[in-house]
This record gives C-alpha cells, sequence and structure tokens, in this order.
C-alpha cells in the first residue's frame, strides 16, 4: 500500500531499516513501513523508518479541517513554536497560530520534517542496523515524491481522507504541486508560494557550489564524520552562506548593510570581515550549523534538483493537472529571484490549460525569495481571503 | 450574506446587473477583466457560477483573490489561449473591449474557449457623445465613459453599428441584444437600427459561433 507510482521500476531487494539517532526532540514521532516497506523513486525500499512530525490546534469532529504545512529546505516541523535547538521562534510564527492568518483556534496544522532531514526524521544521521553506524551516504536518495508519499501515511495515519489545504514556499511549494498533482482527491486546496514546478538550471547550480563546499571540507570525510564528532562545519558553512544570497534580493542586501563596515572606521587591507553583508553572512553561517547536519543538507538539496512535475508527461507540465478537482492559489514576489514569478506563471499556464480553478497573485516586495518568511501584510492579506473563500465552499466553520 | 456584498451591491452597474441577470445559474464562466472582481463575487454567490477571472491590473487580482475569488493575473491578448476550447459556458467581457488591441483575436479566443461571448461596452454613436463632438468639439466624456481623453485606457472607439457590422463579417451569431438609454433603462432588442444606435449610452451582447 505505501508505494507511489514507480514501483516495478524494479527490486533492488531487502528493505533498508533506519533507526533514529535523534529522540529527544519534542513532537510526535511514527514508524512507517515495517509490515509494508515504502518503495522509493529510486527503486530501493525503505522501512522500518521514523518520521517527525509536529501539529498545532485541534482536528474537527469529521476530520475536515488539517492544513499541512510543508517546510523548505531547511525548515523544520517547528512552525509555530520555539525551536527545541536554537530556541529561535518557530519559521512561521508570524503567520500560524490562535488568531493568525492560519488560525490554529479553526484549523489543525500538521507539518512533517521530510525524510532526509535531520529533525527527526529518517536521514543520512540515523543509524543503519545492518552495520551500527550512522548512514552517511549510504542512505538512500530521497526525492520530493517520497517525501510527500511518507506525509501521506503521516495524513492517512491520523485519520484523514482530505486535508483542507496543502501549503508551503519553497521546496515546500514543490512539495505541494506534488501532493495536488499525485494525491489531488486527498487536497481540497494548495497553496504553493515562491515555487516551480521543476528546479532550474540556475538553481541547481546554486546548490552544487553547497555541495561542493560541504565535500571540500576535510572533515567532511566521504560523509563518514559522524563518529569523531566533528563535523564538516566550515564546508557547511560556506553553503549557507552562498545560499543565503540567494534567498535576498540585491537591492535588500544594499539597502541592508550597503558598503557599511562592520565595527571599524576604515578598510583594514585584509581578509577580516571589513563589511557588515560579510560578518552578516559568516553569522548565518556560524548559526545554521549548529542545527544542520552537512548530508542532510547535500540529499534535500539533490531532491530539490531532481524534482520536475512534468517529467513523467514528456515535459508537459499540463497533464499533472488533468481533471484536477483541487483549488490552486499560487503566491510569488516581485523581487524573488530564485524562484521568479515566470516559474509561477509556468504553473498557472499549464492550470489554465486544464481549466483548474487558480488564483493567482505576484507581491510586491524588495524582500527577495525569504518574502515568505517575513512580514508581508498584503501576502498574509491574500492568504487569509483566499483561505476564508475555500473555507466558505468547504462549508467549514472557519474563520468568520 | 457578507458583509462585502451588501456594501458591493450599491456598486454594482448597471451592466453588470444585466450581465449577471443572463447567466444561467451553476454555469461555468471566465471574467476576462473582472476589475475588482464586483461582478464575479455576485455571480459566485448569488447564480452559484463556478467562476474565474482574469485582470490585468494587479491591485484588482489582489482585491479579487484576497475576497476568496478564483483570479490570476493576466492579459486577454495574451493568455486566453491558455485555456482549453469549451472550457467555460460563458466568457465574459465587461467594459473592457474598447481597451482592447487585437478585437478580432480576443473574439476568437473567447468564443473556442466559451460557448458564449458576453460583451458589455459603451455605445459612441450615443447621441450626447454625437452632440458633445459636434456641437461643443469636445472628445466623449460622460457617465459610462468617465476619462478623459489622456488618461483613458480606451483605445477603440466604436458605436453599436461597428460592432454589429463586425459580428456580421466574422460570421457571429448574435444570441441577444439589450441597450441601456442614458435614464439607465434595458431594453431587449432584435436588431441594431439607426435609432438605437442614437438612443443606446451602452450595450450588452450575448453571441455565439454559428
Amino acid at each position: 500500500m505505501t508505494t507511489n507510482t514507480h514501483d516495478g521500476v524494479g527490486n533492488t531487494g531487502e528493505s533498508i531499516a533506519v533507526e533514529p539517532a535523534v529522540t529527544d526532540l519534542p513532537g510526535h514521532r511514527l514508524v512507517l513501513g515495517a509490515e509494508d516497506p515504502m518503495r522509493l523513486v529510486s527503486s530501493q525500499l525503505l522501512g522500518p523508518f521514523t518520521v517527525a512530525y509536529q501539529t498545532y490546534g485541534e482536528l474537527n469532529a469529521d476530520k475536515s479541517n488539517a492544513i499541512l504545512v510543508c517546510h523548505a529546505l531547511t525548515g523544520d516541523q517547528y512552525v509555530a513554536e520555539s525551536h527545541p535547538v536554537t530556541g529561535r521562534p518557530g519559521w512561521w510564527e508570524r503567520l500560524v497560530g490562535p488568531g493568525l492568518t492560519i488560525n490554529t483556534d479553526d484549523y489543525f496544522v500538521i507539518c512533517v520534517n521530510v525524510l532526509a532531514g535531520c529533525m527527526g526524521s529518517a536521514g543520512p544521521k540515523d543509524i543503519d542496523p545492518r552495520t551500527g553506524a550512522q548512514f552517511g551516504l549510504n542512505f538512500p536518495l530521497i526525492t520530493i515524491t517520497d517525501m510527500v508519499a511518507a506525509q501521506r501515511l503521516v495524513v492517512e495515519h491520523l485519520g484523514i481522507t482530505q486535508l483542507f489545504a496543502v501549503i508551503g514556499g519553497s521546496m515546500g511549494a514543490m512539495q505541494t504541486l506534488e501532493w495536488a498533482s499525485r494525491y489531488p482527491e486527498m487536497v481540497y486546496c494548495a497553496i504553493p508560494i515562491a515555487g516551480a514546478a521543476r528546479h532550474s538550471a540556475q538553481n541547481i547550480a546554486f546548490h552544487e557550489v553547497g555541495r561542493q563546499a560541504i565535500m571540500a571540507d576535510p572533515k567532511w570525510a566521504g560523509g563518514d564524520y559522524y563518529n569523531d564528532n566533528d563535523a564538516p562545519e566550515r564546508g557547511l558553512a560556506v553553503a549557507r552562506m552562498a545560499a543565503h544570497i540567494t534567498y535576498l534580493s540585491g537591492s535588500a542586501l544594499h539597502t541592508k548593510f550597503g558598503r557599511n563596515l562592520q565595527d571599524r572606521q576604515a578598510i583594514t587591507f585584509g581578509f577580516d570581515a571589513d563589511f557588515q553583508i560579510e560578518s552578516y553572512l559568516r553569522h548565518q553561517g556560524r548559526s545554521f550549523v549548529e542545527r544542520f547536519d552537512a548530508n542532510s543538507y547535500l540529499y534535500i538539496t539533490r531532491a530539490m534538483d531532481y524534482f520536475d512535475l512534468a517529467a513523467e508527461y514528456n515535459d508537459s507540465l499540463p497533464p499533472a493537472f488533468e481533471n484536477s478537482p483541487v483549488r490552486f492559489c499560487l503566491i510569488s514576489f516581485t523581487s524573488d529571484w530564485l524562484f521568479p514569478t515566470s516559474e509561477s506563471r509556468r504553473i498557472v499556464h499549464a492550470l489554465n490549460a486544464v481549466a483548474a480553478s487558480v488564483s493567482f497573485v505576484e507581491i510586491e516586495t524588495e524582500s527577495g525569495h525569504d518574502a515568505f518568511l517575513l512580514n508581508e501584510p498584503e501576502f498574509f492579506r491574500i492568504l487569509a481571503g483566499f483561505l476564508r473563500g475555500a473555507a466558505d465552499q468547504r462549508k467549514l466553520a472557519g474563520p468568520s | 450574506m457578507t458583509p462585502s456584498e451588501t456594501n458591493n451591491a450599491a456598486r454594482i452597474r448597471v451592466d453588470q446587473q444585466l450581465i449577471a441577470e443572463m447567466i444561467t445559474p451553476g454555469s461555468r464562466v471566465l471574467d476576462v477583466g473582472c476589475g475588482d472582481g464586483i461582478l464575479l463575487d455576485l455571480l459566485v454567490h448569488d447564480r452559484q457560477v463556478d467562476g474565474r477571472g482574469i485582470e490585468l491590473g494587479q491591485e484588482g487580482v489582489n482585491g479579487c483573490v484576497s475576497r476568496g475569488l478564483a483570479v490570476v493575473q493576466g492579459d486577454a491578448q495574451t493568455d486566453l489561449h491558455n485555456y482549453p476550447d469549451n472550457a467555460f459556458d460563458y466568457v465574459i467581457l465587461s467594459q473592457t473591449l474598447p481597451a482592447i488591441f487585437d478585437v478580432k483575436g480576443v473574439l476568437h479566443e473567447m468564443l473556442r474557449i466559451g460557448r458564449c461571448a458576453v460583451v458589455s461596452f459603451p455605445n459612441f454613436g450615443y447621441w450626447r457623445i454625437r452632440a458633445g463632438l459636434a456641437f461643443q468639439g469636445r472628445s466623449p466624456n460622460s457617465e459610462s465613459l468617465p476619462y478623459t481623453w489622456y488618461e483613458s485606457p480606451n483605445i477603440r472607439f466604436f458605436t453599436l453599428t461597428d460592432f454589429t457590422d463586425l459580428l456580421a463579417e466574422l460570421g457571429l451569431k448574435t444570441e441577444r441584444i439589450v441597450t441601456i438609454d442614458g435614464n439607465g433603462k434595458a431594453n431587449t432588442r432584435g436588431r441594431i437600427g439607426h435609432w438605437s444606435n442614437l438612443l443606446t449610452e451602452q450595450a450588452v451582447f450575448v453571441i455565439t459561433r454559428k
């Protein structure tokens, strides 16, 4: 039962069992694929394995008020609470909570840590029972399809036959599109934000830079660094620094930092962090390595690279949404050059081509790709309106 | 039902009210150039249609989506070709035709993706407009044409007779014509003659393929 459309591609025999290395994080745990292993797109079998998820609000009697939030590359299931590792606010705390745009007084919000993640779901830092050691690069390659297939098992475990909404930004938008395409009957409305139906060559290129930075760190050691307790932090930090630049717009960077100097009156004629932007990026890199596993970063960036919803349909996107009953709301941001509006528009055109119900707005902002995580009142207003309209149509006793 | 609807009721234009009455409840409707979504909102809530909209202006689109309407930002002249044949029962173009460059192309696309095209437009043959031009030497400016010449989005200035000529040339079938006179009074007409071209301030046409 726990398969996707790729079964029959081949059989690599035995199922890969995963023993969780991290168990002391708060939230729910679910063991999947124990009796019936999950067939990955790579054709390998996975199970038993653990997924970690978090929920907010209450599921109503007929289980119709569930919203699945899909997190981005470096996000996790701690959407609306202090992060257990960093103590920082949840990544969508300004959007998800009692009385907020995604009102947890009305909706039951679920967020699952993606497969290959490092916050409790099966990933490369977990234990391979065959060897008793961490998987490292022996962990199977995971795709967006696999992540969503695992999420579907969580949703079914909760007894939910149809999610009221699936929503996510960036890689979360990819998962949202995958949900709507593969399990349309389980999704009432889908809200992909700052996303794309495929990863562009430019984005694959940026990811490759990040991966090479990790792999060039001698401490990475072919992915086998867990026992020495000495992770490739320099490499991961550089990957994060490069990626962080892509999340912001050039003008936002210039507005925020300009050519301002960091704690000094003049340039030092050296390679210290003279400029504020350098200091800022170094800080971003340093704080990231505290909470993220380098191998997970390799795996999840790869999953994004491999994502192309049209690939199964001879590179034509509309058939991915043929006869879709799902109500779509796409949102993009003007200054986002990582997932530009043209990518959302491509999806809108595909949805129009199959006469699907679609709303699409482009929000004017300077904040670049990161806008979906920031305080963007127009974005919140539109999202709230779309959810209200959909709740009306779904006859949910939703927000008044 | 909702507070927004009662507020909107006062703002519904007479042509929009007429169009709403022409649409069969429960049908599939695309409103091209749906603006702030007043008509679409009315259709979705009062006529229970499966309604979609396209609007060029971002402000209008954002307003529509935040009211729960399925509206996308797009251009009537480039984006209609994305839709499949016969996707809609009605494709509406209310007061937008004068702003369209490729009039024939848009009419053709509307009737490819929809069974009926519903088009409303101001009549430049209306006597007040003629009189304004003839006696005052001023370009049209009235309640149905509330723009100064330098701010008007309209690039096509046509009369009721011009439009019926075009439909004949394109071989399209006129199912229904409702004209609105200067007092806002609506009349259903079988054909457009000299007098109706003179007395009509704006008109709504329902057009199908032959």
